[in-house]
């Protein structure tokens, strides 16, 4: 059998990111996948004939320029196609939408209240502020804070150093925002629910807290640093799905010389004499490789692929006690025409973006309680977006694709698993709402394709569906992530390392995680850097 | 659920719009906030000499305009703006700036004092929240009025002349920065002796349902006066001439800047004069005493640069070739036959005397050139008409 | 008159009296104002119903500044302890009580991995409640602006967590700004335990088990635990006013002055500096250095007014979040209550009803959405039965925190006080069958009872949230949380700086310590 320098565990985008710098290094690399196909969470499936389904992910913004341009994934067949719009529509029949222009924008907020309209200039610049801070750090290690070591220091000055530019005020405002409530935090600048609601989203979109939780002002800006052309915060689709993100980068891994198997589960890390010696696989292949890194969260990591006496029993309490925490379900819908959204009116360019159906905090706030107490919100949030009105290559002309990404949804119902008839509850909690907004929905539904934590864990293997691989909280964020004492990529054992949006910067689709593994990993094999760090004063 | 649909009208015209798109001889248009502006209506240089040979109308609608009243609105304005309210009588005009906390500028612009305790507030950018944020413990309303208010600049030496021969009877004696009503077309026509030229010059208030009227009386008696329509661009020229400077160009709002050093205070873009510390608290006080006890950052300088190649966005070097400043606002300026500029300059440079280098970019016949030109630091307007300030104003 | 070197402090809560006390050790001219009749502000003992005595608003003491105490002679003064160590009794109605002391189980059943986990985790949050309380004495630095002490200062406090050692430091970074539901979640299994636990963390907040930052009150509260007077939680002889009296004798014998029935209607100007105050009488009191116990939005919005302060700060002030969460139960027995299978000498600890976290959970919910919990927690104490000062021979006073209540309750207050107050007693009364019979008097304070008769601002014992984004150097305020208010010669001292609320006197002696080094005395 053939001797692999290093051995990826999974193919999702960050492994594939991960085994492409290893690759370009110069390193014998192999991919282990266990699914028929490769992506992980970044997929486009044929699940209904003629419909390509952005079945997980669905949207692009995160995923860093400086390593889609290092990987010249473009030349790998990669477009991102920014698109417009974005509407909340109440259930009054009022509507809030997102327009690039800023004055038709103000206006637009302006129809609701008149000062909010202006504040957002305001908490614009504020939240951008962010973002210009947190940007340059996505593709850096996190130093460790009680390390000693010059690389970990230097780091830590680099961060100071960041962190100072900005001024004296902003690094309390730093504190306050990545500690407050994204309610708290909006009702800074805004009166007018409505916006707040509108605002809001994307602070719980992936996340087991409620509009009100202490610590989702930060979630929001892991939804804002983000950008397509240098336009911050916007979002796009990849042209093909998310698929095309992975087909892209392990199309660069493949030119450098890289091995993808696919239907190969790893089913153990080998490790002998405290060090890691390769994996075997369900059907008993067993590759032999000093260095093994694992796509999967870290929970799976260690608690599945890991003999538990090859673990200190510490650590193994800290992997079964990281918070995952599934919080999303998702549906996504072949459709036989374009649903018709009266709020909206026939052409109006809003509907080509994210759509919503809410009215304000309060009733996000009691879809999270729903979570809390062990159920499918009944109001749930929806993040809605209709790719096929962009891309033409989601669905058969005249028809479309509708992904519905759902909070809250919890990984076990009161306690017990899902079943069949929860699914179908939940889904027609999901279709319920919607038709109440479009009158023609429910007629033009061709397929579903429901995807609760369970299919999620089940299919792609993101332990109780969430899809950061662990919630973005304070506890497992930067220098905390997945573990404090572990945020730079390596495990407890000698040469296993992490890549997944389970380690620092987290999910949402940036490579990031699965690059800055790549930097330590050739960083302890003293071989020459290759990965990018961010492009400075971003 | 008023104007869900707004957007199919982005972008506004102003209620002179029939009569400017008929000038608009060129077809340029920019953004000005939610209206379309006139870059130029025929020749930036002849409408540019109209300014300062006979007279130029300039439509001011889109500026962002704010009515203040209510029994604190003089205490709420003189906690809000450095200089002293108190000072801008009813009937008059005053330049202002507003600070954050930090004395760092916001933006600058007018205050009229229209009637007793009866105030508008021009700004360049919207301030309604700010406003609103400094309201509370105010008995004061703040209305954002703009659309509800059509404006014009009526600039240049027969200005005077033209707004006699449209009935403001005794407009002459109207001194620089008051105001006047004039009854006209039915209505109320507000004329202030204001403006952003550096001339002699009036702004010209009316309701929107009469501004074609107001167009039409001036075009018609002005024929005689040289009247012509402006752009953005004659103005700009003028602008700088009288050393003006202008927010989003010449300093970055202080709520809009992301980095620390970006901001501006006061004393900074040379507006000391607009800070009375002899009032009591306002906005920024705390911090601007301790910026005149320390020191400021920057200053602003007007500059006089050798040769004839306007020093757009140029980096100011000292004689040892450092960089210590950068201009903002350049232009060749054809009154004073001079290359001229606003610029920022870290402390302690710009004073006068100072050696100063502009590193100058140009392009001839698509090859681009490279000059470093010397400057000159330059006090007060680059052109400064006796006539702007003469009362009575002269016919011409 | 006019008294540049005069020095007035707006309300004799125990941290102002505290201020006042250390200001007159140093040989400075303090008038105290006080509204109410008495001393005290929160930590008061008045009668609610005749014969019937109750600690107002605190009801135990367990934060009080040992150094305070000790430096002020506090028992030299009267304070007397009637009972100390109180244990937590965690009860259900079944009998099945566990009786907690500090990490050790005193009583009741717990399987072994909860019983061992509870000393460790004891031992763990004690460990990270010091650091905590090594900074309560300290004024908080600034950081990136401020001068060299402020440097200084910031060292210290990573060197304090550095020192905890490698891992624990880890570990305290890891959990500082995550909730008690998560830490316990991983600690323990029986509800019960949980439910009492996380009943620490939020008592008095604006904050569910599962929010974030209830690991941060729960330090907080048990800081007070590391380093205040040794005893533990304990109830002071005659209730808290006891301890805001011998606060206010050491202040008198240091030689301040202290008025009560003297509510201050404003903070007076001259130039760009406070001139003294103005009563709502009308007197004018000069003094070159006013000191307020009120609250931020108080001191700085009402007694100095806004339009003497800038729009930034303003808004800061404005959104410090200070509404109340916890209501405040009285209720005068005609006997002892009988607690199904509890000792008797063990209902006068301090007791609790939370069974489990959910629960506590679901009355938060209800509560987010302006509603009293229906199933409140409770936390209580009978402290009669260990001081006779409190009520007549044979009959007792209860004294219960209820949690929790909205500040501004969607039904009318009355309608929301008289609907908690009738669930809150059916509650006691499953636990206590006889109870509802021996009630003789009741009294209900929401938040807003609170705000009205305290004068907080909110009705928020802390004066504000502890949460991270009000803390220390954020507290009340970024840029004013350093005692030194934006206007020459005013400072704050009350729990709305830092470290914040709970009878420590530390925001008291820290405001002191700050006027002395900037205010030289003529």
């Amino acid at each position: 059998m053939t001797n692999y320098d290093a051995i990826v565990v999974g193919a999702g985008h960050n492994g594939l990111t991960n085994a492409a710098y290893l690759a370009r290094s110069g390193l014998k690399v192999l991919v282990l996948e266990r699914n028929p196909f490769i992506g992980g969470a970044a997929v486009s499936l044929e699940i209904e004939k003629g419909w390509m389904y952005s079945n997980c992910s669905y949207v692009c913004s995160l995923l860093r320029p400086e390593l889609f341009r290092d990987l010249e994934l473009a030349r790998h067949g990669l477009q991102v196609v920014p698109y417009g719009g974005g509407v909340t529509i109440a259930s009054t029949g009022d509507i809030l939408g997102n327009y690039a222009d800023k004055d038709v924008q103000r206006r637009e907020f302006a129809r609701h209240n008149a000062r909010d309209a202006d504040a957002y200039r305001r908490y614009s610049t504020d939240v951008m502020r962010q973002c210009k801070f947190i940007r340059p750090l996505l593709l850096r290690t996190p130093p460790d804070p009680t390390s000693f070591k010059p690389r970990d220091i230097r780091e830590l000055i680099f961060l100071g150093r960041e962190f100072m530019k900005f001024g004296e005020q902003f690094m309390y405002d730093t504190i306050r925002f990545y500690t407050m409530s994204i309610a708290d935090f909006l009702g800074e600048y805004f009166e007018s629910d409505l916006i707040k609601a509108h605002l809001s989203g994307s602070g719980i979109i992936g996340s087991a807290m409620g509009v009100y939780s202490p610590g989702t002002a930060y979630v929001l800006l892991h939804h804002y640093m983000g950008d397509v052309d240098g336009s911050i915060g916007a979002w796009g689709f990849a042209r093909g799905g998310m698929g095309a993100v992975s087909n892209a980068i392990a199309s660069a891994f493949k030119s450098y010389g890289g091995e993808i198997i696919t239907d190969a589960p790893v089913e153990r890390v080998i490790v002998r004499h405290g060090r890691v010696a390769g994996v075997t696989t369900a059907n008993g292949n067993e590759y032999p490789a000093k260095i093994v890194v694992s796509n999967l969260d870290p929970k799976r990591t260690f608690t599945r692929l890991f003999d538990e006496k090859d673990l200190d029993p510490e650590f193994l309490d800290r992997a079964r006690n990281f918070k995952i925490r599934g919080s999303s379900g998702k549906l996504n819908i072949a459709l036989d025409g374009l649903p018709e959204f009266p709020a909206l009116g026939r052409d109006n360019p809003l509907r080509y973006g994210d759509m919503h159906f809410l009215d304000s905090l309060e009733k996000m706030e009691r879809a999270y309680d729903d979570w809390k107490s062990g159920t499918w919100s009944k109001e749930p949030y929806l993040d809605l977006l209709i790719p096929s009105m962009t891309d033409p290559t989601m669905a058969p002309a005249g028809k479309h694709f509708m992904s519905v990404f759902v909070q809250y949804v919890p990984p076990k119902i009161h306690g017990r698993d899902w079943t069949d008839q929860d699914r179908d509850g939940f889904k027609q909690t999901v279709l319920d709402q919607i038709a109440r907004y479009s009158p023609n929905f429910k007629q033009l539904v061709r397929h579903v394709e429901v995807r609760t934590p369970r299919e999620l864990e089940d299919d792609i293997g993101l332990t109780e569906g969430n899809i950061f691989q662990g919630e973005l909280t304070m506890d497992q964020l930067l220098f905390n992530r997945p573990f404090p004492g572990y945020a730079q990529y390596r495990g407890p054992v000698r040469g296993l390392y992490m890549c997944g949006s389970g380690t620092h910067p987290g999910g949402g689709v940036m490579a990031a995680p699965g690059a800055n593994a790549a930097r330590e990993i050739l960083h302890d094999l003293r071989r020459p850097k290759l990965v990018p760090e961010g492009w400075q004063d971003d | 659920m008023r104007h869900k649909e707004h957007f199919r009208t982005a972008v506004y015209q102003t209620p002179f719009h029939p009569r400017t798109s008929a000038l608009n001889t060129l077809n340029a248009w920019h953004r000005w906030k939610d209206y379309t502006t006139a870059d130029a209506f025929f020749d930036t240089a002849l409408e540019y000499a109209a300014i300062r040979n006979a007279c130029a109308v300039f439509d001011l609608t889109p500026m962002t305009k704010h009515r203040i009243t209510g029994p604190d609105a003089l205490a709420f304005l003189n906690r809000l703006i450095t200089r002293d309210v108190a000072k801008i009588k009813a009937g008059r005009v005053g330049y202002c700036v507003w600070c954050d906390d930090n004395g760092q500028v916001i933006d600058d612009g007018t205050i009229f004092h229209l009637r007793e305790g009866d105030y508008r507030l021009c700004s360049q950018e919207r301030q309604l929240n700010w406003l609103a944020r400094s309201a509370h413990g105010f008995n004061v309303s703040i209305v954002e009025d703009t659309h509800d208010v059509a404006a014009l600049a009526l600039q240049g030496p027969t200005s005077c002349a033209v707004l006699k021969g449209i009935g403001c009877s005794g407009v002459e004696s109207l001194k620089p920065f008051g105001i006047a009503y004039f009854s006209f077309a039915g209505t109320e026509l507000m004329v202030s002796r204001t403006g952003f030229t550096g001339d002699l010059g009036y702004e010209l208030w009316i309701e929107p349902t009469r501004a074609l009227d107001l167009w039409d009386a001036l075009f018609e008696k002005g024929a005689n006066h040289g009247i012509r329509p402006m752009g953005t661009h004659a103005l700009e020229v003028a602008r700088i001439e009288a050393g003006f400077i202008q927010a989003q160009v010449d300093f970055l709002p202080a709520d809009q800047a992301i980095r620390v050093d970006r901001s501006r205070s006061p004393f900074e873009l040379d507006l000391g004069r607009l800070v009375d510390f002899n009032k009591p608290n306002f906005n920024g006080r705390r911090a601007l005493l301790e910026e005149q006890r320390r020191g400021s950052r920057f200053r602003l300088v007007r500059l006089d640069i050798e040769g004839n190649k306007p020093a757009r966005s140029a980096y100011i070097y000292d004689a040892r070739r450092n960089v210590v400043g950068t201009v903002t606002s350049a232009e060749w300026s054809p009154s004073a036959k001079a290359n001229i500029a606003l610029a920022s300059m870290h402390m302690p440079w710009g004073l006068p005397g100072d050696e100063l280098w502009a590193e100058i970019y140009y392009q001839r016949e698509l090859k681009w050139s490279r000059v470093m030109a010397r400057c000159r630091v330059v006090e007060g307007a680059f052109f400064d008409p006796p006539r702007r300030r003469a009362t009575p104003a002269a016919d011409f | 008159m006019t008294d540049r070197n005069r020095i007035i402090i707006v309300g004799a809560g125990h941290n102002g009296l505290v201020c006042a006390a250390y200001l007159a050790k140093a040989g400075r001219e303090v008038l105290v104002l006080e509204a109410a009749d008495r001393v005290g502000g929160a930590a008061i003992t008045r009668e609610f119903a005749p014969g019937f005595r109750v600690s107002a608003c605190a009801h135990i003491c367990y934060q009080l500044d040992a150094g305070i105490s000790r430096e002020l002679k506090l028992d030299a003064h009267g304070l007397k302890t009637a009972h100390a160590n109180l244990r937590t009794v965690a009860l259900t109605t079944e009998g099945d009580h566990l009786v907690l002391n500090g990490g050790r189980l005193e009583a009741g059943l717990l399987p072994d991995k909860d019983r061992a986990a509870l000393g460790e985790y004891h031992a763990r949050m004690l460990r990270f409640a010091r650091v905590l309380g090594k900074q309560h004495n300290r004024r908080p630095p600034r950081i990136g602006g401020g001068g060299r002490r402020d440097l200084i200062d910031a060292a210290m406090l990573g060197f304090e967590i550095r020192r905890l050692g490698r891992s624990s430091m880890r570990e305290f970074l890891r959990i500082a700004g995550i909730n008690i539901y998560d830490v316990l979640e991983e600690s323990f299994e029986t509800p019960l335990l949980k439910g009492a636990l996380a009943l620490d963390a939020v008592l008095g907040t604006n904050l569910g088990p599962r929010s974030n930052n209830s690991v941060l009150t729960m330090l907080h509260r048990l800081s007070g635990q590391a380093t205040g007077v040794t005893g533990g939680l304990s109830l002071p002889e005659g209730g808290m006013g006891a301890v805001s009296n011998a606060i206010a004798a050491a202040a008198r014998a240091g030689g301040a002055t202290i008025r009560t029935g003297s509510p201050v209607a404003r903070i007076t100007l001259e130039g760009d500096r406070v001139s003294g105050v103005e009563l709502e009488s009308g007197e004018m009191l000069t003094a070159g250095t006013v000191i307020s116990n009120a609250d931020p939005a108080r001191t700085l919005l009402q007694l100095l007014g806004e339009r003497n302060l800038e729009t930034g700060f303003v808004h800061r002030i404005r959104h410090f979040r200070s509404k109340g969460m916890a209501a405040k139960l009285h209720v005068a027995l005609d006997g002892l209550p009988i607690f199904s299978r509890l000792a008797a000498q063990r209902a006068g600890d301090r007791l609790v009803i939370a069974p489990d976290v959910a629960y506590i959970e679901r009355a938060f919910d209800r509560a987010k959405y302006g509603q009293c919990s229906p199933d409140p927690a409770l936390e209580f104490t009978i402290p009669s039965i260990h001081d006779r000062t409190m009520a007549p021979p044979g009959r007792h006073v209860l004294s219960a925190i209820v949690q929790y209540a909205p500040f501004d309750p969607r039904a009318s207050t009355d309608t929301a006080r008289a609907e908690l107050l009738e669930r809150t007693l059916a509650l006691l009364g499953r636990h206590a069958p006889g109870l509802r019979r021996q009630v003789v008097a009741t009294e209900l304070l929401l938040p807003a009872d609170i705000e009205r008769e305290f004068r907080i601002t909110g009705g928020h014992w802390h004066h504000g949230e502890l949460s991270l984004d009000q803390f220390m150097m954020l507290r009340p305020v970024p840029g004013a949380a350093q005692y030194a208010m934006p206007v020459n010669g005013l400072y704050l001292c009350g729990a709305g700086c830092h470290p914040g609320g709970g009878v420590m006197g530390s925001a008291g002696r820290n405001a002191a310590r700050t006027v002395l080094g900037r205010e030289p005395a003529a």
